[in-house]
């Protein structure tokens, strides 16, 4: 492991006793964990990051709080609506600079993988936050199953399109030209914090937060961390990302957490933790690369991070 | 005074009506204070300004749509419903207004002000209740007549506040045009109505 920091919390204040419960759903069907490893000893080093008044999100907001346009543009509709997205099969298209490029079964990518417990704090470019316990797989160790050529600097993700079962992608008025695309640098999308999230508080994915699986990528704004993912390229080509498309001004291709960086409609300078409450809006200070800065800062040396916003 | 009644009936009835979408935020906010999330979801603030804001642009458009209804209905009683209208819409507005400065920016004037100046939507959202505020305080009968022909001119002004309503709405509207888009037509039609009775 890469991330080396210690643990500024107790574990016990960070596993909620649901997620202990709950894991046993998870862990019987991925059958993949090895039976310590959701104790203190990745919890450890999965706590990069975390602020010492930083809680866990309660699962049910986290499963219907969402922005997950294929199902609608209000944040209740996707936990609605996302249902009607059939996951099974699920086929992952690779392509691009690549020696092993095809169709593959979603089932065969993440077979033999470490699902790892990782709480990451959550930061929404609309200016809320949550902290959310992902299960995730690495990154790095899905697209290297892929063998990237060394022309391959970027790797852009796609999520699926299908009216038929995302009502979103059916509404008049709506300005997405579908698939949902995003991107990383290669380099960014193999430091260790990037995952790809196949469950959440011990669970399988829900529908409305990406299944059957999701990037999530901390130091980025939550659009970047593209959901039900069916497309994977390799590039040596930036790749436009989908909201950079519609309003270039507002959305940069890095869309790394940045409170110095203001943005046309939110003031990045804070966040609202939820969930937020009628007497308190739980207002607190955006961080820097949404508190990752000290293990993701040099990515993006030399670089002027208002101009790469 | 059997039209005094009519007038009685339909104020109390159109005063409920208007009184509604607030008593039922209230109902809401009853309910989160007792199971927080369960009403108004993960971030009942953002849902407070939203409901506020859209209730003050659909009451406002309902007072401006009060005239033309008056005409093609030939019933004097609905002209009196206008001021009403445009009252609790003016009200909705200061609510949303409220509500944004307590949840937003927790009353942070300085917020307030870099919102003003960088960011557009606000700007124009502020703009429209600054045209409101007029209006509603020359509603009176007393403004009327001291007014006189000035007054029509004064609420002239109900134009650029529904423009700059709407334009407020479209600006903060990330993707899914639908509502915007019906609101603006829905005033065009307005417009044009008046336009072509004049």
């Amino acid at each position: 492991m890469l991330i080396k920091k210690p643990a500024k919390i107790p574990t016990s204040e960070l596993t909620s006793e649901t997620a202990f419960i709950n894991r046993r759903s998870f862990l019987k069907k991925q059958a993949i964990l090895g039976s310590g490893l959701w104790g203190a000893g990745l919890l450890g080093s999965a706590q990069a990051g975390l602020q010492p008044d930083d809680s866990l999100t309660p699962e049910n907001v986290v499963t219907s709080y969402n922005n997950f346009y294929e199902f609608g543009t209000g944040k209740g509709d996707p936990v609605q609506y996302a249902h009607e997205m059939n996951t099974d099969p699920w086929t992952v298209k690779v392509s691009g600079e690549a020696n092993k490029t095809g169709r593959y079964a979603f089932e065969d990518v993440v077979k033999g993988l470490d699902v790892e417990e990782r709480i990451y704090r959550f930061r929404c470019v609309e200016a809320w936050s949550m902290v959310v316990p992902w299960n995730g797989v690495a990154l790095r160790d899905i697209l290297r199953q892929f063998e990237p050529k060394t022309s391959a600097k970027f790797v852009e993700f796609k999520t699926l399109v299908r009216p038929s079962e995302m009502r979103g992608q059916r509404a008049v008025f709506q300005s997405i030209d579908w698939p949902y695309t995003e991107g990383l640098r290669l380099d960014e999308a193999y430091h260790p914090l990037a995952i790809m999230a196949l469950g959440v508080y011990g669970k399988d994915l829900p529908n409305q937060n990406g299944a059957p699986w999701r990037l999530m990528v901390p130091w980025k704004y939550g659009f970047k961390s593209v959901k039900s993912i069916v497309g994977i390229h390799f590039t040596s080509k930036q790749p436009r990302n989908s909201w950079n498309v519609l309003a270039p001004h507002e959305y940069g291709f890095y869309a790394n957490v940045n409170p110095a960086v203001s943005h046309p409609r939110w003031s990045q300078a804070s966040e609202r933790r939820l969930p937020s409450s009628v007497f308190n809006p739980n207002r607190r200070p955006t961080l820097p690369f949404n508190g990752y800065a000290e293990e993701v800062a040099g990515l993006y040396e030399g670089m002027d991070l208002a101009k790469f916003y | 005074m059997q039209t005094h009644l009519t007038v009685v009936l339909s104020k109390t009835a159109f005063f409920a009506a208007l009184s509604t979408p607030l008593a039922w935020l209230v109902w809401q906010i009853a309910i989160e204070i007792e199971a927080p999330t369960t009403a108004l979801g993960a971030d009942p603030g953002e849902a407070i300004v939203h409901f506020l804001g859209v209730w003050a642009l659909r009451f406002l458009l309902l007072a401006f749509a009060i005239s033309p209804i008056q005409k093609l209905m030939q019933q004097p009683v609905v002209g009196r419903l206008r001021r009403m209208a445009g009252l609790y819409a003016f009200a909705y507005a200061l609510l949303h207004l409220a509500a944004y400065l307590f949840f937003f920016l927790e009353f942070e004037w300085e917020a307030l002000l870099e919102d003003f100046v960088k960011r557009t939507f606000i700007t124009v959202g502020l703009v429209a209740l600054i045209c409101l505020t007029p209006l509603a305080v020359t509603s009176t009968l007393g403004w009327q007549r001291r007014l006189r022909r000035n007054w029509k001119r004064v609420h002239l002004l109900v134009y650029p506040a529904i423009a700059f309503a709407l334009i407020h709405l479209y600006w903060l509207t990330r993707d899914g045009f639908a509502e915007v888009v019906l609101y603006s037509v829905f005033f065009l039609f307005l417009v044009g109505f008046r336009w072509v009775k004049r």
